[in-house]
């Protein structure tokens, strides 16, 4: 049923575009579905893109589970996820599929107690926190990593996502390489059974909790608490060294040995300068374009998208405050595009 | 001749309006049994009785949310029936026409045209904070949202249902009834109480029904207050969570078959529940229809 809805959605958004003024059957279209994370960079890219190129793309940002089902539905041309396939999805795809890696992005935590101070925690804490152990700011494990802050003796409350997303994946990722309990007791996904806390939807849900809620504590998109001015915690990294957010050094975390298909999660990252709690951000397609009686036309279109974004994408990413790909990343998914293949023979050269 | 094909085809057009509606309904119900198949097969009993909803370790029980929108939908109906009752009784017997009526009518009637994302906004924003003061008064943890906050809202949204059919049926009220009592030497809050409520009884009822049916079923604003937490409440200012609830909020990245098919075999539950309370409440109207 799921699927069926997705297609009608999908079936409606094209027809809504094919019924748009100038738009005639011979004009260069592709059609994209999945996460919303990097929805703000996606839109950028794709007028910027339409603009030069004179190829237009239309890209629904329903989430990454939608992204993946549409594409399996053959009804878009590739997705969007922030959670990479796992095998048994690779699987269950038919053929096999291509991951793109687009940008970077990064979940904070951030949180309300009075004055504001610079809060510092360690990835011991942060699970502490989140399993509801550790019940007061001033307890002494957050005293201890943050000597002279002026913590109240205040009750913590955490707020976490309520809707299925790829920042609680990406966030219970981390929790679950950083800690064996988390990871039998809790694990990782998208959503979650959280042992306690409250739920709000969406990032800007969560971010009106913890600034409704004195005392509280959540987590969030990088990005959407650099633009919102919020407060976030450095946090220790695996070298031992306290890290802040930013674009930077969640560039840098991605500094580490990447696969050839890209599909990796570089939480709790190696790297010494790199923020522990990152994490890529897909575009998805099949290896093999010609399916389902796609044009060679609108496969060569798709592959030299992907090309633009490795490169002249990237210059967009910063301005938008998302991270762009470190230099080995945009070389392996050079390599992964050239793999695409229209009837067997390489698109892109 | 030609005015009875027309009223023929007319009826025929009635018929089949009437039967298209009876089969949508069924095929929705039908497509819900066939998707949550899977998830009968998976979880079984479990899904009812069981509190756990756990999409990573793959354990589903919805009674959490079953008890999440009850809860809050009986709360809200009874923080709504007085002033759904004064309003339709101030409209339907002291102020039936004249500007004041007609303000509060159309205020009504603006009311029930509101979003419920605005609803959920104004909760958030100020309701919120005043439950939290309560809160801080009773001693309990003071997160402002939760089981309370969510009826108020819902109670809220609800009363301009309940009051426009409560004052339309109220204003019903044959006035040769109304006449002789006050004949008897009644006074006016006597005859409100002994002859225009108990005739008007049924009526109010079917307002009362249908608003709850919008309680049950709302998702947005509920979902911005109530917390939540897929946890059992412990008391009305615990954060819990609602059926439709924990469907907009997981349905959009759910992935696994059993996972989805679980959440359909809650938006089946949702109806369900749904039918069973609109057949109790017939029950009960056709009892008071003396």
């Amino acid at each position: 049923m799921k699927k069926a809805l997705l297609t009608v959605i999908a079936l409606v958004a094209a027809l809504a575009a094919a019924m748009l003024p100038g738009a005639r059957a011979e004009a260069k279209e592709l059609l994209g579905a999945g996460a919303t994370f990097p929805f703000p960079y996606y839109s950028k890219l794709f007028d910027t893109y339409n603009q030069e190129k004179g190829v237009k793309v239309n890209y629904q940002a329903i989430g990454s589970g939608g992204g993946i089902q549409q594409l399996k539905a053959k009804t878009v041309d590739f997705g969007g996820t922030d959670d990479f396939m796992k095998d048994k999805e690779m699987a269950e795809a038919g053929a096999p599929i291509l991951h793109i890696p687009t940008c970077l992005g990064a979940v904070v935590i951030t949180y309300n107690v009075p004055g504001d101070p610079a809060i510092k925690l360690t990835p011991s804490l942060i699970v502490d926190i989140f399993l509801g152990r550790i019940e007061k700011w001033n307890d002494k494990r957050i005293l201890d990593v943050n000597p002279g802050a002026q913590l109240p003796d205040m009750n913590i409350a955490t707020v976490h996502r309520s809707d299925g997303s790829g920042t609680t994946a990406i966030f219970s990722d981390y929790l679950s390489t950083v800690s064996a309990e988390w990871k039998e007791r809790v694990g990782a996904g998208k959503s979650l059974n959280w042992p306690n806390g409250l739920g709000a939807k969406g990032n800007p849900g969560v971010a009106g909790l913890v600034k409704q809620v004195p005392g509280a504590i959540g987590y969030v998109e990088l990005i959407y608490a650099v633009q919102n001015k919020m407060p976030y915690a450095d946090v220790k990294n695996k070298s031992g060294v306290f890290i802040k957010p930013s674009m930077k050094s969640v560039t840098a975390a991605a500094g580490v040995a990447i696969p050839d298909d890209t599909r990796v999660s570089i939480v709790n990252t190696a790297a010494k300068d790199g923020y522990p709690i990152s994490g890529f951000t897909w575009l998805v397609f099949y290896k093999e374009q010609n399916y389902a009686g796609r044009s060679k036309e609108k496969a060569t279109d798709l592959a030299n998208l992907m090309g633009w974004i490795l490169h002249e994408g990237q210059q967009l990413a910063e301005g938008l405050d998302y991270a762009p790909l470190p230099a080995e990343a945009v070389k392996k998914a050079e390599a992964i595009l050239k793999s695409a293949t229209y009837d067997g023979a390489s698109i892109v050269q | 001749m030609i005015k009875v094909s027309f009223d023929s085809i007319f009826k025929t057009v009635l018929k089949a309006v009437g039967v298209l509606m009876l089969l949508l309904l069924a095929g929705i119900f039908v497509t819900l049994v066939i998707d949550s198949l899977p998830a009968m097969k998976a979880a079984g009993f479990a899904f009812f009785t069981g509190t756990t909803w756990d999409p990573v370790f793959k354990e589903y029980g919805s009674l959490v949310f079953l008890v999440g929108t009850l809860l809050t939908s009986f709360l809200a109906l009874a923080i709504s029936l007085p002033f759904s009752l004064a309003i339709a009784i101030f409209l339907g017997e002291y102020f039936r026409s004249g500007l004041v009526s007609s303000f509060l009518k159309s205020a009504i009637e603006l009311m029930a045209g509101i979003p419920s994302v605005i609803f959920g906004m104004w909760g958030l924003f100020v309701l919120v904070p005043l439950v939290r003061q309560v809160e801080m008064q009773f001693g309990v943890a003071p997160y402002g949202i939760g089981i309370l906050t969510a009826s108020l809202i819902l109670a809220v949204m609800i009363i301009p249902y309940s009051a426009s059919i409560s004052s339309d049926v109220v204003n019903l009220v044959p006035a040769d009834l109304k006449e002789a009592a006050l004949s008897l030497g009644a006074t006016r809050y006597e005859m409100i109480k002994k002859v225009v409520l108990p005739s008007a009884r049924s009526g109010i009822f079917a307002g009362v029904l249908l608003s709850l049916g919008r309680a049950i079923g709302e998702t947005m604003a509920v979902t911005m207050v109530i917390g939540n937490a897929n946890i059992l409440p412990t008391s009305i200012f615990s954060p819990a969570n609602t059926m439709a609830s924990i469907i907009a909020n997981e349905f959009a990245e759910a992935t696994d078959a059993v996972y989805i098919s679980c959440l359909i075999e809650v938006g089946l539950l949702l109806m369900m529940v749904t039918l069973v309370i609109s057949m109790i409440g017939r029950y009960i109207m056709h009892r008071m229809k003396i």
